[in-house]
């Protein structure tokens, strides 16, 4: 059933820009519209490129946003996990609670 | 003679329809949820797109190219993917969600309490190796803390006596002691690094379960002001197994979707999740005129995001164990498409 809503209606996540949509959802309740107007205009693109695997796999790769990792898809050098979570806090303005918990626990 | 097309019923059985069988179910369903939610029935614009869904023999079917909306999951992976950390890695490399969930097969606040330190670390790793969001989640399920299995007298037992004020005072020692775990646990989370919290099948236990619940979420949301705090639904309508409880003057007993919709971002929720339950024996046509005949009225009055459930059971996908992928996508199109709403 994940999968079927994923293919059916999701936004793809970390393949696309779903993951940041999602995140100025939970953390500063925007509605949708809102939410994808807002993350498209901190990456510089348009609306309809968030849920399009092929231009976000490009602007997460500039921008160092972390990218899916598979066997013909490998980036060594270039930020992922945490390290990308540091970026997207400070390209959304966002306050990421793992990020300062990071901070916090690495004494940095 | 008018032709059929394969569909489904409620429990997941196919079946063949006509377009006028189907078109009947739409109008019976959405007339039904509006006199009993006392809500506009679907416009006939949204009758035909429904039926344009349903009337279809296509394997699959989704929403348009730049429709997409934001997917949470309460629950979600598969638990049978070696460890937590593998099974939310799989959910976020391979399946592409937007939100991850971590949980555990315990689903309940009360039993989590127990194991917080064990899912504070499973936490602080996931969140490590993850890039998109990780809530955590279970369930308010405030009849554990009745005996036999908590301290508060069995109000269940005490309704069919008829001793309505032991009942209540009952709930009220309940919803003390869930008020603590739920506060408990989502500060241990938070305090673990999480993205979010979420309450999950809230109100099924009651308006108490539910008042127990905002009242986590008006506490939480004081102390962690950028905290994800996701409420999804039990049920079209919360039970009033209290009758008396109010969130700022408003009984909670009763109320239909938009109604608990507004007491959930009152208390601070960012994201609300909508649940109405299957009919088996209708139509998953019919249930989902239905579910999204009682949910439209959400969305004029949403402050925050709403996620329809769209989960097994609920939301016109059929109660069955492995979902078919024609009824689940078909009722993620239909929630999307006429709801316009911000994510499942």
């Amino acid at each position: 059933m994940d999968v079927t809503h994923a293919l059916a209606a999701g936004m793809g996540g970390m393949r696309t820009a779903g993951d940041l949509v999602a995140r100025m959802q939970m953390s500063r309740g925007m509605r949708l519209k809102e939410a994808k107007e807002y993350v498209a205009g901190r990456l510089g693109c348009t609306v309809r490129d968030l849920s399009d695997s092929y231009a976000m796999e490009q602007i997460r790769g500039e921008k160092g946003l972390g990218r899916i990792l598979d066997h013909s898809n490998l980036h060594p050098g270039e930020p992922n996990a945490m390290m990308a979570k540091f970026r997207i806090a400070e390209l959304l303005g966002l306050h990421i609670n793992s990020v300062e918990r990071f901070k916090e626990l690495a004494g940095l | 003679m008018e032709a059929k097309v394969p569909t489904r019923m409620g429990d997941g059985f196919m079946v063949e329809m006509t377009s006028s069988e189907l078109r009947a179910d739409i109008e019976a369903a959405t007339e039904l949820a509006a006199a009993k939610a006392k809500v506009p029935p679907l416009s006939t614009d949204e009758q035909e797109h429904l039926l344009d869904i349903y009337a279809s023999a296509a394997a699959f079917t989704a929403v348009d190219i730049g429709d997409q909306v934001v997917l949470s999951c309460d629950g979600g992976g598969s638990k049978m993917t070696g460890t937590d950390l593998q099974d939310l890695l799989e959910s976020e490399q391979r399946l592409g969600q937007d939100i991850l969930e971590l949980w555990h097969i315990e689903y309940s606040y009360k039993a989590i309490k127990t194991i917080l330190p064990f899912q504070q670390q499973m936490m602080q790793n996931v969140q490590m190796m993850l890039t998109a969001p990780v809530q955590y989640g279970a369930q308010p399920n405030l009849a554990f803390y009745s005996k036999p299995d908590g301290p508060a007298e069995n109000w269940f037992e005490l309704l069919p006596r008829g001793d309505i004020a032991g009942a209540r005072a009952a709930i009220e020692e309940a919803m003390d002691h869930a008020t603590k775990d739920f506060i408990y646990v989502g500060e241990g989370m938070l305090d673990a690094g999480a993205d979010g919290m979420d309450f999950d099948t809230t109100g099924g236990a009651g308006d108490g379960d539910f008042f127990s619940t905002l009242c986590a979420v008006k506490h939480l949301r004081a102390k962690y002001p950028e905290a994800g705090i996701e409420v999804g639904m039990a049920g079209e309508f919360v039970i009033g197994v209290h009758g008396e409880l109010e969130w700022d003057g408003r009984r909670l007993a009763g109320l239909w979707p938009k109604e608990q919709l507004e007491v959930c971002q009152d208390a601070g929720a960012t994201i609300f999740g909508p649940a109405v339950n299957i009919r088996t024996g209708k139509s998953c046509c019919w249930n989902t005129a239905y579910s999204i005949t009682v949910t439209k009225p959400c969305m004029d009055v949403a402050r925050i995001p709403v996620h329809p459930n769209v989960g097994e059971g609920v939301g016109g996908v059929p109660v069955n164990g492995y979902p078919p992928e024609d009824a689940a996508s078909r009722a993620a199109k239909a929630h999307v498409d006429l709801l316009r709403c911000d994510g499942l």
